[in-house]
């Protein structure tokens, strides 16, 4: 009698303790959803399907983050949420945020709004719900990325002289194009796996958005993330 | 009996004269809309090739008010600088193939949307 009472006691300390270890993960993950329902879903579309019109596109106002776990690195949405610094010098759909110069169109800076902050446990917080995000993972293969490395002079020759994406991105501040993210920073933002994923076929996350497939062959695929990498670890003044 | 029969045949004709002249301009639209949206960037809001990304590129991008160089261009050529890049008619590796993005039917409207920007065919007029 005395046995089936400590067993009981124990199997019952045991379901306490197992359901007291879920409590705080549900509680984070709610409240983790509520801040990003109450302060990211004006902007971004949490939900997803990607726009399939170009009014869809021009209307976007903040990254689709349906498939934030897929795409973003965890540690550098925490670092970026509290601290957040434009990644697209010309916005979201560069197309809203220019205006004529008198040497040929510049960006509208009037037009461009500041990323909220967050504090320190909201960044966690969003980050740990945003990163459950999964939508798109038929398009991952984890491990398509094989790391290695290239030269920083003959990444720069394959990413602008051979495929011409220095045409609308950045990779250095103040040295590129201007409606695409700034790669410079890309490394330490997404997932290699991603990148390599993105590259290959932009439509098949975002169907109408304006950067166009180049048909990278794989190994050049590898090597623009290698290159990316380089770029990540230099120091720009 | 006759008049009902020409009051029908009127009304399908003005029917067909809508959906064509319609037809028209939502594939005029539906260019500008794509050239805003793809073209902007490079070949600038008046398509005369200052877009905001022209500051560090080698190659200016084409001026397509430039009735002179358009006109020099076949449709076909537009076509094939469109869907597969500029390398594909000899051109710079800094205008990209657009076929992941846009359909055929598209680049058609785009290339309508061009011939309206330069004011220009090929062969001139």
């Amino acid at each position: 009698m005395r046995r089936r009472i400590a067993v009981r006691i124990a199997l019952g300390g045991l379901a306490l303790s197992m359901l007291m270890s879920f409590i705080p993960i549900a509680l984070a993950d709610g409240e983790g959803r509520r801040l990003i329902n109450d302060k990211c879903a004006g902007c971004h579309d949490l939900k997803g399907p990607a726009p399939t019109t170009l009014r869809g596109v021009w209307q976007r106002k903040g990254s689709d983050l349906f498939y934030a776990g897929n795409k973003y690195r965890r540690t550098w949405l925490i670092q970026w949420l509290q601290d957040p610094v434009r990644i697209r010098p010309a916005g979201m759909y560069y197309g809203s945020h220019i205006k004529p110069g008198p040497d040929g169109d510049q960006v509208d800076q009037t037009t461009l709004k500041a990323h909220l902050k967050l504090t320190q446990q909201e960044a966690e917080s969003a980050a740990a719900t945003l990163m459950a995000l999964k939508a798109n993972s038929a398009l991952i293969k984890h491990g398509d990325y094989q790391p290695g490395t290239i030269s920083a002079s003959m990444g720069e020759l394959m990413f602008d002289k051979f495929r011409g994406c220095l045409a609308c991105h950045e990779i250095e501040p103040g040295y590129g194009g201007l409606s695409g993210p700034e790669v410079y920073t890309v490394a330490k933002r997404l997932q290699a796996d991603y990148l390599v994923s993105y590259m290959r076929d932009p439509q098949a996350w975002d169907p109408k958005i304006f950067m166009p497939n180049k048909h990278l062959k794989e190994g050049d695929l590898q090597k623009f993330v290698h290159y990316f990498g380089v770029l990540g670890k230099e120091t720009f003044k | 009996m006759i008049e009902v029969r020409k009051s029908n045949t009127f009304v399908r004709l003005a029917l067909v004269c809508a959906l064509l002249f319609s037809a028209q301009g939502m594939a005029v639209e539906r260019g500008e809309d794509l050239y805003k949206t793809y073209c902007w960037q490079c070949h600038g809001m008046t398509g005369d090739g200052n877009g905001i990304n022209v500051r560090d590129m080698s190659v200016q991008p084409r001026d397509h008010r430039d009735a002179k160089e358009m006109s020099a261009r076949t449709d076909e050529d537009l076509f094939k600088a469109i869907k597969q890049g500029g390398q594909a008619i000899s051109k710079s590796v800094l205008m990209p193939p657009w076929d992941g993005a846009l359909s055929d039917d598209e680049i058609h409207a785009l290339i309508h949307y061009l011939r309206a920007l330069c004011k220009c065919r090929h062969g001139g007029g």
